[in-house]
């Protein structure tokens, strides 16, 4: 008699639940949020190889790596924001390792991010989509589908002298979402859950200011979104156990019920930027 | 220019038992086997035990780390007399000289003149880059030229101010090359045409090939002792009338054309007791012509500037009207290191006692060396000059 | 008249690349008075305090009177070819593939009389005049060059040997996303340089200037992240064997000191930006110059740094930012002696408070980047080692030699 975990292990080998890697590969070039520099920065993923089998290690390759918490596919908590600074269990390790087991609601609005790269999320989109897919289910994952991830850096940055324009919520949507729906974090493929412009708004940055407030978690640098159903994927996000960490680089997977998702359209790699492929 | 004081004659001083040991191009020896070789070529010349040997003058350039300090041991010696010449081209006049005062004083008996060097294929390089300080410092990275370089300047200058043609040069080398052909081991044994020194490659503007002494291995000795001891151990020896020295003479000069000997020929001359034109066999020390048509100005065989007229009107060869550098010289005959300052010492004691490694001269009583050496930084610094007499 | 240096062929990849060999480089401890005078471009000989007297070569009394007090000063340099000649023959492996060679003695109006390197423009019985120089291997050296200046002059054959001109070279500059990398780029693109590589970390960023740099003869962007060891290693890869003189922009400039800064994390990134670039730089590209060191007109010649004058003594209003420059300024000397078998020159620039953005709240004087670039470029002409470009770079210099204690108080306010 299979348990459930045991069915869910079977169906998982049998591809019946198909895993959906939403993660980036950690490299150098990959963009990291840029601040003023005279403001502390994110240390971008750096790596240095320690021996390669070779006279530093005869036998044996291995790396050692710098990073940031905030570079590449991450997990924000709550304690990352200051209107989460004071909330009981607000940090990656302290966070309870249940909630980084999560279903997710994914809005694509990658046709709209087509037309306009500042397109912004609103209450009224998000009600329309609830019309078509089922209203957002308490402690969901709210996840953005841009197909931002697919864009080179330079688009994906999208930086010009006033900052970066890259899509993303406006003010209002995130607190509905936290307030009138409970979910239970949100996550996008841009660099930060914050709409481009967002210091611009009120308050500053919502994303993290309304969801870290209330105890609410943030995904980005997410890809493959589009190899999702709008309802029903299982998001498995746990980040690293840093001591007060705010957040860290993760392995985010997702488990989609085949016959519940869209055919899986393979992405053929492309390079990116002004970076070549790399070697090593 | 006297040095003041009146100079000691070298009354019953003699030198004797000269000794060559044939010069090789390169050498898998080192100066110690050289030296001892030498020495030993000595010792059976004069046929003396090695512990009579009581004084040791010695010179050379590739013995380091050695010293003649550590040559009695490496040789089993212990002199009661000793005394290091790093003086190259001079080291055998100057050696001499020492040697003549120590017998003398009776400070030793018979004291062994050697100068010995090994000619390994890279010696030559390693001796030039680390010949002096000043060598190194200011010379050896100006392209690397060596001696020849800075005798292909003094060369230029010589020739720019006094006339000199390359032909007047030339004369000088032909001549030796002659005597030379007589040698069975000299190292030069083709002779040499005007045209084939003209024509060989150049070596260092104006100098070509055959202007430059070819460097080898070999070693020179010679005893110095009293007159009676060297009747009773009965071996031929000759006297010693006078002798000169002389360092960094000239200084303010601002390229070299005259050496030391210009400074101390008077004395030479007058101690002596003979003129210029009593001299019967001159052995001038010949690393480059040029040097050996300054030799002749500066010890008094002409005026200074009249070196090219002076060798357009002499033939030198041993034959000839006037007998020079009579086995060949260094420039036939190659530079042994510092035994190149001994050779023509030992060339003029044969000529003088009868018994010549090439042709005899066809009058042998008065005969006159000169050594010339050290390029420390643009010049020649040490000369010296001896003239020796038949043993009556 | 010098004939003009041709653009060298490509090369024939048939033909072994010359190993670099040098000149004897060693020289008495006294005779390092050249070498100071030479690796900053000044004619010094030594003259004696007590009775004036100049000579040459290098001692440790005076010839004339004895006196021990015998400094190197700066003298004329003006003098007469007094008789050359030339070399074909020597038993120095670096001058017999050179032959054939000329050399002279010169006369200098000031007294002795010296053996030197020939420019082709200074013939027997000219007036010339004398400089000092640094040859490949490092060691100071005597050149008589035409008294006035001739066309071409630059590009004699021996002269070269002793130069890191950048006409016809290859030319890398390391971060071209600031003002200083972008003048740099400007005045090795007007200097000649067959091709100037531009370095551009995070090219997703835009940066001021980009258009400028893009428009540049002769300039090629290339994406270069001095923080990131493998992007380093991927341009060397590619360019590191034509890669001929390598100027490193790469700048990270903090006010403050220890004590103000709260934390490591800046501290970090100028160490990594300025000391660890310089090493991945040199890791990268080194091994791959320093064997390149006589291949051809163009060979691998200097490996630049820019560096704050405050290496050489703290400036604590930018306190943290001297300390790294001091790290760079001790790892480019490490560099220079490994650099050297190879007869590739390390060229350090020292430099006051630029006139930059990150300087904004300095007084003047203040170095442009434009006269920051010239002077680089000047000086890889002249073959010097170090450099002091502006008035305050010249002040810090002079003042160490004099009173490095009052320097240190007075620069603490």
């Amino acid at each position: 008699m299979a348990s459930d975990l045991l069915r869910l292990v079977q169906r998982v080998a049998q591809g019946s639940i198909r895993v959906v890697d939403l993660t980036q590969t950690l490299t150098q070039e990959f963009p990291v949020i840029t601040l003023p520099p005279e403001l502390g920065q994110c240390a971008p993923f750096r790596i240095e190889e320690v021996s390669r089998y070779d006279e530093r290690g005869p036998a044996w390759y291995w790396n050692n790596i710098t990073v940031g918490e905030h570079c590449g596919t991450h997990f924000d908590a709550p304690i990352h924001w200051i209107s989460g600074k004071d909330l009981p269990h607000n940090s990656v390790d302290t966070i309870p390792p249940a909630k980084f087991i999560a279903p997710a609601s994914v809005i694509d609005c990658s046709r709209e991010c087509a037309a306009d790269p500042e397109f912004m999320l609103t209450v009224p989109f998000v009600e329309a989509w609830e019309k078509r897919h089922g209203r957002i289910a308490a402690g969901e994952w709210v996840l953005l589908r841009t197909d931002w991830s697919k864009k080179s850096y330079a688009d994906y940055a999208g930086l010009t002298e006033e900052g970066a324009h890259t899509p993303g919520p406006a003010p209002e949507v995130v607190r509905w979402l936290v307030e009138e729906r409970d979910v239970h974090g949100f996550g996008t493929e841009t660099i930060g859950t914050d709409y481009g412009q967002a210091q611009h708004f009120n308050p500053p940055y919502p994303a993290h200011f309304y969801m870290h407030g209330k105890g609410r978690y943030g995904l980005q640098c997410l890809t493959n979104l589009d190899q999702l159903p709008p309802k029903g994927a299982v998001i498995l996000a746990a980040p690293l156990k840093i001591k007060q960490g705010s957040g860290s680089p993760l392995r985010v997977l997702a488990l989609v019920e085949e016959a519940a998702s869209p055919p899986p359209s393979r992405r053929a790699s492309r390079g990116r930027g002004i970076s070549t492929g790399r070697s090593r | 220019m006297t040095g003041g004081a009146i100079r000691m004659a070298y009354d019953g001083v003699v030198a004797c038992a000269p000794v060559t040991v044939p010069y090789r191009r390169f050498s898998i020896n080192t100066a110690h086997w050289w030296i001892a070789r030498a020495l030993d070529g000595l010792r059976r010349a004069a046929g003396l035990e090695p512990s009579q040997i009581d004084g040791l003058v010695l010179s050379s350039f590739t013995l380091g780390p050695d010293t003649a300090v550590g040559v009695t041991q490496h040789l089993g010696l212990s002199p009661r007399w000793l005394d290091h010449v790093p003086m190259g081209g001079a080291s055998g006049v100057v050696g001499l000289r020492r040697a003549a005062r120590a017998v003398q004083c009776g400070d030793a008996r018979f004291v062994a003149c050697v100068a010995g060097d090994t000619n390994h294929v890279d010696s030559f390089r390693k001796t030039l880059s680390t010949f002096s300080r000043f060598a190194q410092d200011a010379v050896y990275p100006y392209g690397a030229g060596g001696a020849n370089a800075s005798f292909a300047l003094i060369t230029k200058n010589y020739m720019n101010k006094y006339g000199a043609r390359r032909e007047d040069f030339g004369k000088i080398c032909i001549a030796q090359r002659q005597n030379a052909l007589a040698v069975p081991f000299a190292m030069m044994k083709k002779p040499l045409t005007l045209d084939d020194y003209m024509t060989a490659r150049p070596i260092c503007d104006p100098l070509h090939l055959f202007d430059c002494v070819m460097p080898c291995a070999g070693a020179e000795a010679f005893l110095v002792c009293r007159d009676d001891d060297a009747k009773a151990l009965a071996i031929p020896a000759v006297r010693l009338l006078a002798t000169i020295e002389r360092h960094n003479a000239f200084a303010d000069d601002p390229v070299q054309e005259r050496g030391g000997w210009a400074m101390d020929a008077g004395e030479l001359w007058r101690m002596a007791g003979v003129t210029p034109d009593r001299i019967d066999i001159v052995e001038t020390y010949d690393d480059y012509p040029v040097v050996v048509m300054m030799q002749f100005e500066d010890l008094g065989f002409c005026k200074k500037g009249e070196g090219p007229d002076f060798v357009r009107s002499h033939s030198f060869t041993t034959d000839g009207d006037f007998p020079h550098n009579t086995c060949g010289g260094q420039l036939s005959m190659g530079q042994a290191g510092a035994a190149g300052g001994y050779l023509g010492l030992t060339e003029a004691m044969r000529q003088l006692t009868g018994r010549p490694i090439g042709r005899p001269a066809a009058k042998a009583e008065l005969a006159l060396v000169s050594g010339f050496g050290m390029i420390n930084y643009d010049r020649g610094l040490s000369s010296g000059a001896a003239i020796l007499a038949r043993a009556s | 008249m010098t004939e003009p240096l041709a653009r060298p062929k490509r090369k024939n990849p048939l033909r072994r690349t010359r190993q670099p060999l040098l000149p004897q480089s060693v020289r008495s401890r006294t005779a390092h008075g050249l070498t100071a005078a030479a690796a900053q471009g000044r004619f010094e000989l030594q003259r004696c305090v007590d009775c004036a007297a100049v000579f040459y070569p290098p001692r440790d009394a005076c010839p004339r009177c004895l006196s021990p007090r015998v400094p190197f000063v700066p003298v004329d340099d003006r003098g007469t070819l007094a008789v050359e000649t030339t070399i074909h023959a020597s038993t120095d492996p670096y001058f017999r593939e050179r032959m054939p060679w000329r050399v002279g003695l010169v006369r200098l109006d000031c007294g002795p009389v010296v053996l030197a390197h020939l420019h082709g423009d200074a013939r027997e019985g000219d007036r010339v005049r004398l400089d000092l120089k640094l040859d490949k291997g490092g060691a100071p050296v005597l050149v008589a060059l035409p008294a006035k200046d001739t066309p071409h002059m630059t590009d004699d054959r021996q002269l070269r040997e002793m130069t890191c001109d950048p006409k016809f070279r290859r030319v890398l500059i390391t971060d071209g996303r600031n003002s200083v990398g972008q003048a740099m780029a400007k005045a090795f693109s007007d200097a000649g340089a067959a091709i100037v590589f531009v370095g551009v970390a995070d090219a997703w960023k835009p940066f001021a200037g980009q258009e400028m740099l893009r428009k540049l003869a002769g300039v090629e962007i290339v994406p270069l992240d001095l923080t990131d060891t493998e992007s380093v290693t991927e341009l060397a890869e590619q360019n590191g064997a034509r890669t001929d003189i390598i100027v490193n922009t790469a700048e990270h400039v903090r006010p403050g000191g220890i004590l103000q800064r709260h934390g490591l994390t800046v501290a970090r990134e100028e160490m990594d930006v300025r000391y660890f670039g310089l090493m991945r730089l040199a890791q990268a590209f080194g091994p791959a110059m320093r064997s390149r060191g006589a291949d051809g007109v163009n060979s691998a010649t200097a490996f630049v740094n820019l560096l704050s004058v405050y290496a050489l003594m703290n400036w604590p209003a930018y306190g943290a930012y001297s300390a790294t420059e001091a790290a760079c300024l001790s790892a480019a000397q490490c560099l220079r002696a490994e650099l050297r078998p190879g007869g590739v020159k390390v060229l350090n620039v020292f430099f006051g408070p630029l006139d930059t953005e990150w300087f904004q709240t300095v007084p003047p004087p203040k170095v442009a980047p434009e006269a920051l670039a010239r002077a680089v470029v000047q000086a890889l002409q002249r073959g010097l080692e170090d450099v002091f470009v502006g008035d305050i770079a010249e002040e810090v210099r002079a003042r160490l030699s004099v009173n490095p204690k009052a320097l240190e108080r007075e620069l603490a306010g």
